[in-house]
């Protein structure tokens, strides 16, 4: 006797648990030939504003974590991505209709990318910052932190290259995210959900939320404890408007100038749009003075 | 015994104040189409000078001629050809320190031995600083050949007026950018000196343009078609709204805006120290600093002796004649500006705190203020929360480190915070903790333009000074797109 496949729920991804929308609310996921894959959970404005929460909380956690913890916590995401390389073969090739051939490259892709910020982390500040030659007895330096928590609206077309490369940039930082998936591909991003969920991730670092994005997105870019958005995943009114209510609350917002080629090589934009500078002063009184100061 | 001060004036010929000054656009000082402004000296409550203001066709005839001046001239010419430019402007401006320093105290009312002190020597380095910078930027880890963006539409405030130009238009020109920049309708005077001084070094004309005027010369300068990045520095209303009408349009930003900074005393502190570095952290510039240390934080323990010792600091203060060399604190900016002070006074009141100002005589004529402070304060009052921009402090107190960082980031403001302590674990624990542009530790309202400056959360975004605050007017975009 043949085996019945028994199939997945996709539900919602916050707080490192995997709820149901709390409205109860679903949505048919379709693949590339118009037939059903699915039904995911059509998240609601509660359950943003909850993976809001939970994104306060996780980035507590992750901020403090050491840089060293936070490269090798993605590098693991790497690994647990390669461990599952042939699911996610299969779930692109049936949402997208991708060949083969271009699937591989994507999920490679997108492991090379973990990989890449893995390695990121702790030098962030050697890179960004800086020890300031100031003109008084002072030690001075600046040095890159976290903006805290970063609202992400995913972008369709690349299901997991293009999700990774816009999630990997902002925990690099030691920022925490409430991601905002592309509505037709729910089932890869939650599917990467459970990825993270096994590569110990602290819960509420990356919250993962599917549904309608003309629905959630303003609210997301509305809400006061909300410090930063990326807005890829919208463009033309939408991307207008969500900007015009981030600045309510003087969020910083990253605005891609174009389609992203999530196949190129990332640069540091993405990196630096969620990082704050801050400058510490520590006075070295007469000694520097005597000695010469210490530039 | 009496001590009594002889009054020391700094001379004011030497500022050589004419009766009217002009916009500068394309290299030239011209009339402007808007309504004539009298700007008035807030020492003494009189008419200084009278400025003619822009009109719109004024406006876009500055940014067509800082655009001339960036395709043809600015944008091509080397780095090191640039920063000569800037490095002579440094040089000019350390020659004229003294004249500008009297125009600066006269226009804006901040006493003299600050403009003298810090404003003008600051603006010099500022703009030295930035000069070396202009034949290096492929060293700044933004690329071969970093770009500039083309027309900065800059709006400065009015508390420093003369050394916020320079930190606007030293990093701009050093990218290879021009600018187009508006002053504060109160504090036009230093700017248009600066001026003169730019056009004396030759400074090919429409690299920088200055347009005179009130808000809506700087909202029409901000929406303008033909810029390319704006830059505010101001209250965090406007900067709210820039940033609101500028949605979509792809132009890059940068707000500075206001703060509500954290001054942190704790128990081991050294506290004769402390209590200069909280005078200094709120009533430099009487308070009218968006960095300023207005909500002090106390040790419970020691909080009632150290308030104490901190009023009777406060009353030795000199209050008075901005132009007098002995002045520590003198004249609000402008009659508007006191009476938003006094609202804020009276809302500290009327909520429950306790307010005690200093007994010092304040002159008949000018906007002035006697240095005052709240006690029994808490975090839910106005005064506790938003921007006073005053020599108005707030003290509340606090019992463990944890919780003097929780009191401290519990603010949509982020710009800075000082802390206070003899234990240098715990001052750099602190400066870890605390969620602010700006930590000053043992010490307030120190800058260099060697040390990036700017705000976390609703204080703003971008940076100034520092290797980060010239990516504020680079193309730092570098993902790559496919279309």
């Amino acid at each position: 006797m043949s085996h019945l496949a028994v199939s997945k729920t996709y539900k919602l991804f916050v707080g490192g648990a995997f709820p149901r929308s709390e409205s109860g609310r679903t949505y048919q996921a379709h693949d590339k030939k118009g037939n059903f894959m699915a039904n995911a959970a059509l998240a609601s404005r509660k359950d943003l504003r909850d993976a809001v929460v939970a994104a306060r909380k996780g980035f507590t956690a992750w901020s403090k974590a050491t840089a060293y913890n936070r490269g090798q916590v993605i590098y693991r995401i790497a690994e647990m991505l390669e461990g599952r390389r042939t699911e996610f073969l299969e779930l692109i090739m049936i949402s997208t209709g991708a060949a083969s051939k271009d699937a591989t490259a994507e999920v490679d892709a997108a492991v090379d990318r973990l990989v890449h910020y893995a390695g990121w982390t702790d030098k962030l500040a050697a890179v960004m910052g800086s020890a300031n030659p100031v003109s008084s007895p002072y030690f001075s330096y600046s040095t890159p932190e976290p903006t805290g928590v970063v609202g992400i609206l995913a972008p369709s077309g690349s299901p997991l290259l293009g999700l990774i490369s816009v999630i990997a940039p902002v925990i690099t930082g030691g920022n925490a995210c409430v991601v905002i998936a592309a509505e037709q591909d729910p089932c890869v991003a939650i599917t990467f959900a459970e990825v993270v969920a096994t590569s110990d991730v602290p819960a509420g670092v990356i919250n993962i939320l599917t549904g309608r994005t003309s629905e959630l997105a303003p609210h997301l870019a509305a809400h006061a404890d909300v410090n930063a958005l990326d807005v890829t995943g919208a463009d033309g009114e939408l991307r207008q408007s969500l900007e015009q209510a981030a600045a309510e609350t003087v969020k910083r917002v990253y605005r891609p100038k174009g389609i992203p080629d999530f196949t190129a090589a990332p640069g540091t934009a993405r990196l630096r749009a969620f990082l704050e500078i801050k400058t510490v002063w520590h006075p070295t009184g007469a000694l520097a003075l005597s000695g010469g100061t210490s530039y | 015994m009496e001590w009594e001060y002889s009054p020391a004036p700094e001379s004011r010929a030497i500022a050589d104040i004419k009766d009217r000054y002009m916009p500068f656009i394309d290299g030239a000082f011209k009339e402007g189409g808007g309504e004539d402004r009298d700007t008035i000296s807030p020492g003494t409550g009189e008419r200084l000078s009278t400025v003619s203001t822009v009109n719109a066709a004024d406006i876009d005839r500055a940014v067509k001629a800082a655009r001339r001046a960036y395709q043809n001239v600015w944008s091509t010419m080397p780095g090191a050809e640039r920063g000569k430019y800037l490095f002579r402007i440094a040089r000019a401006v350390a020659e004229r320190s003294r004249e500008l320093a009297v125009v600066e105290t006269l226009d804006n009312g901040k006493p003299i031995k600050e403009t003298r002190d810090f404003d003008v020597p600051a603006t010099a380095q500022h703009f030295f600083y930035h000069a070396g910078w202009a034949d290096k930027l492929q060293h700044l880890g933004l690329g071969p050949a970093p770009h500039p963006l083309g027309v900065a539409g800059q709006v400065i405030p009015w508390n420093f007026p003369l050394l916020m130009a320079a930190w606007k238009i030293a990093p701009a020109l050093a990218t290879g950018n021009t600018v187009v920049i508006k002053p504060a309708e109160t504090t036009p005077l230093s700017i248009l000196v600066l001026a003169e001084i730019i056009a004396d070094a030759d400074l090919p004309p429409g690299v920088v343009n200055i347009i005179t005027g009130a808000g809506d010369v700087g909202s029409m300068l901000v929406n303008h078609a033909g810029i390319d990045k704006v830059a505010f520095t101001g209250s965090t209303a406007v900067g709210r709204r820039i940033q609101r009408e500028l949605a979509g349009t792809g132009r890059k930003i940068t707000l500075e805006l206001g703060g509500k900074g954290a001054n942190i005393i704790f128990e081991d502190a050294a506290q004769d120290q402390a209590v200069e570095g909280i005078i200094n952290g709120i009533f430099f510039n009487q308070g009218q600093v968006c960095c300023a240390g207005s909500r002090l934080l106390v040790q419970e323990s020691i909080a009632d002796e150290f308030i104490e010792r901190l009023k009777q600091r406060v009353e030795t203060l000199r209050v008075g004649d901005p132009m007098d060399k002995n002045t520590d604190v003198g004249a609000i900016n402008s009659e508007a500006q006191l009476g938003r002070i006094r609202g804020h006074m009276d809302a500290g009141r009327a909520e429950g705190a306790e307010l005690w100002s200093s007994s010092c005589p304040l002159p008949k004529n000018g906007y002035y203020l006697s240095p005052s402070i709240f006690t029994n304060a808490t975090p839910s009052m106005r005064i506790a929360r938003e921007e006073i921009f005053g020599p108005i402090l707030t003290t509340m107190t606090f019992r463990t480190p944890d919780e003097a960082v929780i009191k401290a980031n519990n603010s949509p403001y982020g710009l800075s915070a000082g802390v206070w302590t003899e234990k240098g674990s715990r001052a750099m624990g602190m400066a870890v903790a605390l969620r602010a542009g700006v930590i000053w530790d043992n010490t307030f309202n120190r800058f260099d333009p060697t040390a990036s400056f700017g705000g976390y959360k609703e204080s703003g975004f971008g940076r100034e000074g520092g290797p980060s605050g010239l990516a504020a007017y680079l193309d730092t975009d570098d993902e790559a797109v496919t279309r």
